[in-house]
């Protein structure tokens, strides 16, 4: 409303301009997904190819200089999951192609190389590699227990990112304020309690969180290519076991005690059993939980407000149903709007419950049977974050590198007959 | 087993795509507040990602009425209409007063100071001709996936806008 007419001046005073600082070019977005292309061949070929933990280190530097501090952490492909959620359910909203990229690239590598994004890529993944001083071994309950958290958080990320009520890896994401250097005192906190904890525990983050590495794990399970060590020639000194600081090198089946078929039978029945209930159990609870999660939406809670008034249960108006009755929309539309809502919150919120059963029972399957035989130290490819360190650590490995580096100053065919190079060649 | 599982998975993200191809942005996007939608409720100020905040107040000169008693600059009721820091709105003194001819005064904001926390919004918005508002400001803004102020903003004043028109100004023309 113009209350008071701006003034005629008459010593020619001009108006000063508003000024109008322009976002990051267009152009920078190409940029970062170049950047990212580049940097996920790369740490394919450090760590498939070169299989060299110098190169896949220093990528690793690069990736927090470059999207930690440079781009201050965003945008990321673990976010990204949320915006695409969004887009999938909500027609409103546009999803920035680059968000797009950002989300599939890591997955498609996945698919094929395995889990190198994590390796040296993600600006996340990244930090919490570089802190790793002595890491410990978890009790293997804790570790199983603790390993499904991921994939219940990236159920409730989709479920809040859906709805349109909020983006929890964001909001909850340890590292970010850390980038920027900048945030709630809790986040800067939390990120320095995650680093810390970091040291001990390798990466906490990414192997008891991160749902995005829930997406990644699953991919690289099914993958072309995977970090491998030499089976063939492993002495089972378990070197690789004690170098990996994620307790990912799985124990050759071998020298477990087997169980007999009668026992793995019973074993079968009963947790099978078991994980049907978790998952109708779970869809249960999801339900159940519904109406409370919902109240996160802020329309949603709007709508409560508005009622609450209007019943005379709540006394003070709050800014947002100020904003709402100066807006003279009547609160029927609301109602009716927080209602669509709610009901998506409880068909999704029963999905995501049987989801938690469902990877419950998942693990506590995977824990009686055994479907891989192995004959010497692997790592897991679900749990492997592709980071060379094991490569380092393997004597045979290291005499492999030494042959490899010695066939090439020393031709094959100049060697001594019969030495022992024509096993390897 | 995998090669049928690798397969699975790439058709599943092809569809993914497919789905959300139609609704992916040819253009880039960037957070902005409507300013006809703010209601001043200062949670700019403290629910951005960065602080101090990415949101800062702005002038619209030509809007301004150049008032003597400047009510997005004066306490509600301040000792004298002169800038002494008790008489002065703004909690860090980032509204800077200039006397022009008489008997009008500028009004300018130092970037660098404001929290946006809305104050002299409100006050201009209420009592005055609302020249000042809330903006963005893309040097400081770092484009979050999701604008965490958007998440609490009790008008759902903040959306995404196509970069190339990354600003909302208040103008005469619209205002009257
Ligand atoms: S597990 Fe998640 S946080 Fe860790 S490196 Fe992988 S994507 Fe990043
Ligand atoms: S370090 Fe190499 S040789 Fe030793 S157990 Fe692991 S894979 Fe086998
Ligand atoms: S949170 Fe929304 S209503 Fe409050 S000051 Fe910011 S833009 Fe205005
Ligand atoms: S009162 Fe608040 S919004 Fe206005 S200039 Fe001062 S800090 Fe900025
Ligand atoms: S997008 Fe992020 S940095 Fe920009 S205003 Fe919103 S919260 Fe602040």
């Amino acid at each position: 409303m113009e209350r008071f007419p701006p003034p005629d001046f008459e010593s020619g005073y001009t108006f000063p301009p508003t000024t109008a600082p322009p976002p990051r070019a267009d152009l920078m977005q190409y940029v970062d997904v170049a950047v990212l292309l580049a940097a996920l061949a790369l740490a394919a070929y450090f760590v498939l190819k070169l299989r060299s933990r110098k190169h896949v280190f220093w990528l690793t530097v690069f990736s927090v200089a470059y999207f930690g501090f440079y781009r201050k952490g965003c945008i990321c492909s673990v976010g990204s999951t949320q915006d695409v959620a969004l887009a999938l359910f909500n027609s409103h909203y546009t999803l920035p192609w680059s968000v797009l990229a950002f989300f599939l690239l890591p997955l498609v590598f996945a698919l094929f190389f395995g889990r190198v994004f994590c390796a040296a890529v993600c600006p996340l993944g990244a930090i919490q590699e570089l802190v790793v001083v002595k890491p410990r071994t978890l009790p293997p309950w804790l570790e199983h227990g603790l390993s499904v958290i991921p994939f219940i958080y990236l159920g409730a990320g989709i479920l809040f990112a859906a709805t349109g009520s909020a983006f929890l890896f964001c909001q909850y994401d340890p590292f970010v304020s850390l980038y920027r250097r900048s945030g709630a005192f809790a986040m800067v906190a939390l990120g320095g309690v995650f680093l810390l904890l970091g040291t001990m525990i390798g990466r906490p983050y990414c192997r008891f969180l991160c749902p995005y590495g829930a997406l990644l794990s699953l991919c690289s399970r099914v993958s072309r290519h995977n970090v491998t060590l030499l089976p063939d020639d492993c002495v089972h000194c378990q070197l690789c076991d004690v170098a990996c600081p994620y307790g990912a090198i799985r124990e050759p089946t071998g020298l477990l005690p087997t169980p007999t078929p009668q026992q793995l039978w019973q074993r079968r029945l009963v947790f099978g059993g078991l994980a049907v209930l978790l998952v109708l159990g779970g869809g249960w609870l999801g339900r159940q939980l519904a109406v409370p999660f919902s109240k996160l939406n802020p329309t949603v809670a709007l709508a409560e407000q508005v009622a609450a008034e209007a019943t005379g249960k709540a006394w003070q108006m709050t800014d947002a149903s100020k904003v709402f009755h100066d807006s003279g929309k009547p609160a029927e539309e609301l109602y009716a709007q927080a209602l669509r809502i709610r009901q998506r919150f409880t068909v999704g919120g029963m999905l995501w419950g049987a989801l938690a059963g469902l990877v419950l029972g998942v693990k506590l399957l995977s824990l009686v049977q055994f479907d891989r035989r192995r004959c010497s130290f692997e790592p897991d490819p679900g749990q492997c974050v592709a980071c060379a360190r094991c490569y380092t650590h393997c004597p045979n490995e290291q005499a492999r590198i030494k042959r490899e580096q010695r066939a090439k100053t020393i031709p094959l065919s100049a060697a001594p007959a019969g030495a022992s190079v024509t096993k390897n060649a | 087993m995998r090669e049928t599982a690798r397969t699975a998975a790439m058709a599943g993200l092809g569809v993914l795509v497919g789905g959300i191809a139609l609704k992916t942005g040819a253009s880039h996007t960037v957070w902005q507040i409507d300013p006809y939608k703010c209601s001043w409720c200062g949670l700019c100020a403290t629910a951005c990602v960065l602080q101090p905040s990415a949101v800062k107040c702005v002038q619209i000169y030509p809007m301004c009425g150049y008032c003597k008693l400047c009510t997005g600059y004066f306490e509600p009721e301040p000792n004298a209409l002169n800038t002494a820091a008790e008489n002065q709105l703004c909690p860090t003194g980032a509204i800077k007063r200039r006397a022009l001819e008489d008997p009008y005064f500028e009004y300018s904001i130092e970037e660098e100071l404001c929290i946006g926390c809305a104050k002299c919004v409100k006050g201009c918005t209420l009592f005055g001709n609302g020249s000042f508002h809330l903006q963005i400001r893309h040097d400081r803004c770092v484009n979050c996936n999701e604008c965490s102020i958007a998440v609490v903003c009790p008008a759902q004043a903040i959306s995404r806008v196509p970069a190339d028109q990354p600003y909302k100004f208040k103008s005469r023309e619209h205002h009257a």
